[in-house]
């Protein structure tokens, strides 16, 4: 019964992890080709990518080797831009039930990236381990497959090719926020209010320096810490509203 | 001074995981208090909203491709939802605006 739930959940999240798998494919191209462009070979490439799972992270790192910085400097700049997952860990923690033991804990974080845990956190009910692995099978693949061919082969798609495939990653977002928006008033006003605020702050970047990591920690822990105040959930309304 | 390769990526891979893995294994229980149930219920929609605008539209070769591809991948999450036809319609958009541009 049990391992029958848990194929459901796999193959569910499958599913979910293909479009997931090709954005990561047109990212991680392009972090192929400025690894091979510090002069990493494609298998360093792509160990980087599996070990990291982390675009900005991987970019930053990528500096950080090009410039000959120190370690101490490496691990810095990836606790700086690395940060949200901390936030996003403590919400995934919340999400699958107590009984979940430390192994799942331990490979589901491996597989915490911006995409993986927003599939996975907004699951209907608690979070069953297998969706997140179902999905990781298939998207990390593309991520690391993505990142030896960009490494080997350079540039070769098509700009236009390229330029319209950098837009999957943000409409796979915009298709985990918008249906519960469309649901939930609550949900739908922090949506826009998270928008605007992003765009302002990114107007005033010369005024307020803020990494692009640390605007995305700094609006959500103030902007869901407002509506968390403003607006609690239920308990019941938290299940309605997930399923 | 010369660093070694490997332990860069160690280091880097090293600090993104103890990142990703610290709460999830340290919290174990349920949370009561109702307000941080709350927050980290609000915390994916926030994050992702603020992800995803304005940053989308540097994405493309041209912001009015990014912002066609914008809205349609908006249409399509709020009547259909299916990630797959968000993501692709998304896609589809802005390649096709550049085409004209």
């Amino acid at each position: 019964m049990q391992t029958q739930e848990n194929k459901k959940w796999f193959l569910a999240g499958m599913r979910h992890g293909v479009p997931i798998g090709l954005g990561y494919f047109a990212v991680a191209f392009t972090l192929g080709i400025t690894a091979k462009s510090i002069g990493l070979t494609p298998l360093q490439a792509a160990l980087m990518s599996f070990t990291m799972h982390a675009s900005a992270g991987e970019f930053a790192a990528m500096t950080v080797i090009a410039a000959g910085s120190g370690y101490l400097d490496m691990a810095i700049t990836q606790l700086v831009i690395n940060l949200r997952y901390l936030l996003m860990s403590c919400a995934l923690s919340q999400k699958v039930s107590e009984r979940v033991r430390f192994p799942h804990r331990f490979f589901i974080s491996y597989f915490i990236t911006d995409e993986i845990f927003g599939i996975s956190s907004t699951v209907p009910g608690e979070l069953n381990p297998w969706y997140t692995y179902g999905a990781a099978c298939v998207a990390s693949p593309g991520w690391v497959l993505g990142t030896f061919l960009g490494a080997v082969v350079g540039n070769i798609l098509p700009a236009n090719v390229a330029s319209a495939m950098n837009v999957a990653l943000y409409g796979m977002f915009l298709a985990i926020i918008i249906p519960p928006a469309r649901k939930n008033k609550v949900i739908a006003v922090i949506v826009l209010v998270s928008m605007l605020a992003s765009s302002i702050f990114t107007l005033l970047a010369d005024i307020i320096p803020l990494s692009s990591g640390m605007r995305i920690l700094v609006l959500t822990v103030v902007i869901a810490g407002i509506a968390a105040y403003v607006h609690p959930v239920e308990e019941k309304e938290a299940n309605a509203d997930e399923s | 001074m010369n660093h070694n390769l490997y332990l860069y990526l160690l280091v880097a891979a090293g600090v993104t995981y103890l990142i990703r893995a610290l709460p999830m294994t340290l919290i174990r229980k349920n949370i009561k208090n109702k307000f941080i149930r709350s927050f980290l219920y609000y915390v994916p929609y926030v994050t992702l909203a603020v992800m995803t605008f304005p940053a989308i539209l540097d994405a493309t070769t041209s912001t009015w491709s990014a912002l066609t591809g914008f809205v349609a991948a908006v249409l399509i999450a709020y009547f259909d939802g299916n990630l797959f036809k968000v993501a692709m319609g998304g896609c589809a958009a802005v390649f096709i605006v550049e085409l004209f541009l």
